[in-house]
């Protein structure tokens, strides 16, 4: 058995100590948001937070994560409203969707870590995920707006 | 139960509105005899994926839709969701005709009925294919509407009008709601259908007008349920070995026993598929995907391979060129007058050149995978993603031996389509698996590397272009022989049309070559590259045929220009003349090569193309096309600005301009997001991927080696529509064809190299750099 936390929860799992954390979260513990593309970290379409850092879980084995605390896509947000996800829907990133909880993800580590980032920033980081259907100039624009989005609920305060 | 299982997927949760406890209310009563069709249908708006139930009794004028008591409108979407919100832009059709509110408008995406007819996504077809139906279709709902609420009012049809799910008449208003609440039975025949008035341009309220998508809040949430989501009670996993050639392969031998130890593993099965889908595949079975992985692993199978082995990519090109030599192969397009020959001998000047394109993955980010098994009823499910139902289930219903009917599939979301899942294959070895498991349930997932060894990629190349002048340097003739994998031809021959000397051709493998300039004598020549069609199983892949033709026209269009001193941009204009077999005509092609000069001249000013003012080794090429084919034209053209690196050949694409004349653009945010896709497509297959056959197989299989335009790699891009009323036609693929050759002819404008092979690597540059000097 090892134990971890997701999206809050404390989890015990009883599977091999070298499979994917991605196939724990998505045959064991049936959380499907997170999604399987290239298998060797490449893609981006597995990306959670563990510690809140963006992992690709699916060349993260679960010895790794052993009372780590990760999150993922349904985790991300109680009603699904993180600055990110809103500005996903209100440009209409998402074509297929298949890649885009990793792109979300990824994205809301990068303004956790970057708060104001510039268009390289956004570049540089992003370019990790693989979008097939090329919805890039989307991703952009959206991860500018939920900057700003944040921006102003801090100046709020 | 059949019911039972299908409710065990998703995350159930817990929205107590009204609607959605009537909805658990009815999914309870399921199990007492609701028909197939209802549960193997999906609404992608919902968190578990079922279609909403009407609730009362719904009235259902035509096939295609019912609006229930409650006045909520659903409509049947018989077209597979891959991204390209089709389900938003069809019920966006009927809802205006109908004169609905879209706050009251859901989809369903059907199951495989037969009263749905031809299941098909693809060929940027669906709302072109669809308008004139779904038009139809509510026009005749609210055609019904009116006439029942001036019967209850005892006044005339004409004094009564519809406008958000209301009638109003005679200074009188009822809602759809009351009077379907009421009671309306009324259908209609194909013969009033064709006969109803549908509303002019001018009052159309939800087309061409922004409106919520119904398929993304789920796609930002991980709620969207793609095929390799799906979750069966008891449910088990295979992962597949793959033979060394994807035709002709049998198994020699399986030894299991280095697998014996793997917790979890369960059997090995050698897969015998009277379908003759996949020969020599074995599947392993494990309790879990990844025992089933390990497992494969360490198992040992011999093949007796195919006779296709040891071919290689320059193989099949080598044997395309020599078809091309071959005047006797080959079907003949229609393209008016065809015997070149003589104008060719009497030319002043004629010249000639090959293009050639690459084998491209598809590489669709969710890996093929089907889930199968029997169920409760004895009727086989299939659980996947798919683009052309029609095409797989009499082959899944032959490897299984019983009758289609026993077969039905649930199409779930696309993670990614792009004509990958047109060819619906690998179900095939999952129901095949299932059955060897006495009907149990069980996932096959293709692992990345065996998704793309198994592909159905797009067939490498050859074409040849030839042009010939008079003494003035006009172009008297042209011909275009273009030999590739026929698609088509491998998978539907059935569906391939005849040429002008009565050998059918693939328009996949040649539209585009046909193209709308007028050029005098001009034979069109579609080549099946039968070595190709041997070794793999060529694919549709997105923008097809016309992803590489346009490439070569449009690049041998500039070349052609460059021959005779004319600007490339005047010599394309002074041969789109709209007249004889280029004229167009009703409903898809009015105005015909005037509206492809239009969107030219219109890119041409938006890029400012013919600037003087750009850096050294800086420039804006240009290219047109008019997207899927003749019958439909998508008129396209593009601009784009490079940057040539003499030192490393890196081709920095600096900007994209693109204009297209869909006709009536049905969804503007959708029709927007098509054509990014489609053009960064175009921009990715031009530049930066492509493989090829080694040994039968394809070389690449994952993201170390092959290597699809990123976001750091992406450009600004420019996009406008023509303002038009005409037909809608497709906007799918269209984007992709115009980009490759845009590239190519911005690279000449900027270091005067030629280069006549997708992808453009920067070796190639540098080698076109090197030999010019």
């Amino acid at each position: 058995m090892i134990k971890l936390k997701v999206n809050g929860r404390d989890v015990s799992v009883d599977a091999d100590a070298d499979t994917p954390l991605l196939w724990v979260i998505r045959d064991e513990i049936g959380l499907m948001g997170t999604k399987f593309g290239c298998g060797i970290g490449m893609c981006g379409a597995c990306t959670v937070h563990v510690g809140g850092q963006a992992t690709r879980s699916c060349i993260t084995p679960l010895s790794a994560v052993a009372g780590a605390s990760v999150t993922t896509i349904e985790g991300l947000d109680e009603t699904d409203s993180h600055p990110v996800q809103e500005a996903w829907r209100e440009l209409r990133v998402p074509q297929c969707g298949y890649c885009q909880s990793g792109q979300i993800m990824q994205a809301a580590a990068l303004l956790k870590d970057i708060p104001d980032p510039s268009d390289d920033d956004i570049d540089a980081v992003m370019t990790g995920n693989l979008c097939r259907c090329m919805t890039y100039l989307r991703i952009r624009k959206a991860v500018r707006r939920a900057a700003a989005t944040n921006r102003e609920a801090n100046s709020n305060v | 139960m059949f019911e039972h299982k299908l409710g065990q997927r998703g995350n159930a949760t817990s929205d107590i509105t009204r609607r959605g406890f009537l909805v658990s209310m009815a999914a309870a009563g399921a199990t007492f005899g609701f028909p197939l069709s209802v549960r193997a249908a999906m609404d992608p708006a919902t968190a578990d994926g079922m279609p909403v139930d009407a609730i009362g009794r719904a009235f259902e004028p035509t096939l295609w839709y019912s609006i229930d008591t409650d006045g909520q409108v659903n409509v049947n979407i018989i077209r597979a969701e891959m991204g390209q919100h089709v389900g938003t832009s069809i019920a966006r059709i009927l809802a205006d005709e109908l004169e609905v509110a879209w706050e009251d408008v859901h989809i369903t995406h059907v199951d495989t009925a037969e009263k749905w007819g031809l299941m098909v996504t693809g060929g940027s077809w669906s709302v072109w294919q669809s308008w004139p139906v779904y038009r139809r279709a509510g026009a005749a709902g609210r055609t019904a509407l009116i006439e029942a609420a001036a019967k209850n009012w005892g006044i005339a049809a004409s004094q009564c009008s519809a406008r958000n799910g209301q009638i109003t008449g005679g200074g009188r208003s009822v809602s759809y709601a009351e009077l379907v609440s009421a009671g309306l039975s009324r259908s209609f025949t194909q013969a009033e259908l064709e006969a109803l008035t549908l509303k002019p341009h001018s009052e159309l309220r939800l087309v061409g007008k922004d409106v919520t998508a119904l398929d993304i809040a789920t796609k930002t949430n991980g709620q969207a349920i793609y095929g390799l989501d799906a979750r069966i009670d008891g449910m088990v996993y295979g992962v597949p070995l793959l033979p060394p050639t994807r035709l002709g392969s049998s198994v020699r031998s399986i030894d299991d026993s280095a697998a014996k130890d793997i917790g979890g593993y369960m059997q090995t099965l050698q897969l015998d598929d009277p379908s003759g889908t996949v020969p020599g595949w074995v599947v392993v079975v494990g309790k879990n995907l990844m025992a089933a992985k390990k497992a494969s692993q360490k198992i040992k199978v011999e093949w007796q391979a195919g006779d296709t082995a040891s071919v290689s990519e320059a193989d099949i090109q080598n044997h395309a060129r020599e078809l091309i030599a071959d005047e006797g192969v080959g079907s003949i397009l229609d393209t008016g007058v065809t015997d070149t020959g003589p104008v060719f001998q009497g030319a002043t000047d004629t010249f000639d050149a090959e293009y050639t394109t690459a084998t491209v993955l598809h590489f669709q980010l969710e890996p093929v995978n089907a889930t199968a098994f029997q169920n409760d009823d004895g009727v086989w499910e299939i659980h996947t993603g798919n683009q052309w139902q029609s095409l797989i289930l009499p082959s899944i219903a032959t490897a299984l031996g019983v009758e289609a009917e026993q077969v039905v599939m649930r199409t779930y979301m696309l993670g990614g389509g792009f004509g990958r899942r047109l060819n619906g294959d690998y179900a095939v070895p999952a129901a095949l698996a299932s059955k060897a498991l006495g009907g149990k349930p069980l996932k096959l997932v293709l692992f990345r590397e065996d998704d793309a060894k198994f592909d159905s990629p797009r067939s490498p190349s050859v074409q040849r272009l030839a042009m010939a002048f008079d003494a003035q340097q006009q172009v008297i003739a042209m011909e275009h022989h273009a030999a590739a994998g026929w698609p088509t031809g491998v998978m539907f021959p059935a569906f391939m049309p005849d040429g002008k000397n009565g050998l059918p051709f693939d328009p996949f493998a040649i539209d585009g070559a046909d193209h709308w300039y007028s050029v005098g004598a001009q034979k069109v020549r579609a080549i099946s590259n039968d070595l190709a069609n041997r070794t793999f199983r060529p694919g549709w892949l997105r923008s097809v045929g016309p992803g590489w033709t346009h490439f070569a026209v449009e690049s041998f269009m500039d070349e052609a220009a460059h021959r005779v001193g004319a600007d490339p941009l005047k010599f394309r204009l002074d041969h789109l003349l709209a007249n004889g077999r280029n004229a167009g005509s009703a409903p898809n092609s009015v105005g015909g090569a005037a509206r492809q000069a239009k969107v030219l001249k219109r890119v041409a000013e938006l890029s400012g193309y013919g600037r003087t003012d750009l850096s050294k080794d800086s420039a804006i090429g240009i290219a047109t096309t008019f997207g899927q084919s003749r019958s439909m034209p998508t008129w396209v053209a593009a601009a784009v600005q490079v940057d040539v690196d003499r030192v490393t050949g890196e081709v920095d694409v600096r900007k994209l301009w693109l204009v297209f004349d869909c006709g009536t653009v049905v969804d503007p945010d959708g029709a927007l997001a098509q054509c990014e896709g489609a053009a960064l497509w175009g921009l990715s297959m031009a530049l930066f991927e492509g493989t090829e056959i080694e040994n039968s197989n394809v070389r690449d299989r994952n993201l170390n080696t092959y290597t699809p335009l990123r976001i750091i790699d992406t450009p600004e891009i420019e996009i406008e529509f023509v303002d038009s009323t005409e037909a809608p036609v497709g906007l799918g693929e269209p984007g992709t064809t115009v980009v490759a050759p845009a590239i190519a002819n911005a690279i000449f404008n900027a270091v005067g190299v030629r280069l006549r092979h997708l992808p453009m690597t920067p070796d190639t540059v540098l080698q076109a750099l090197q030999a010019r000097e």
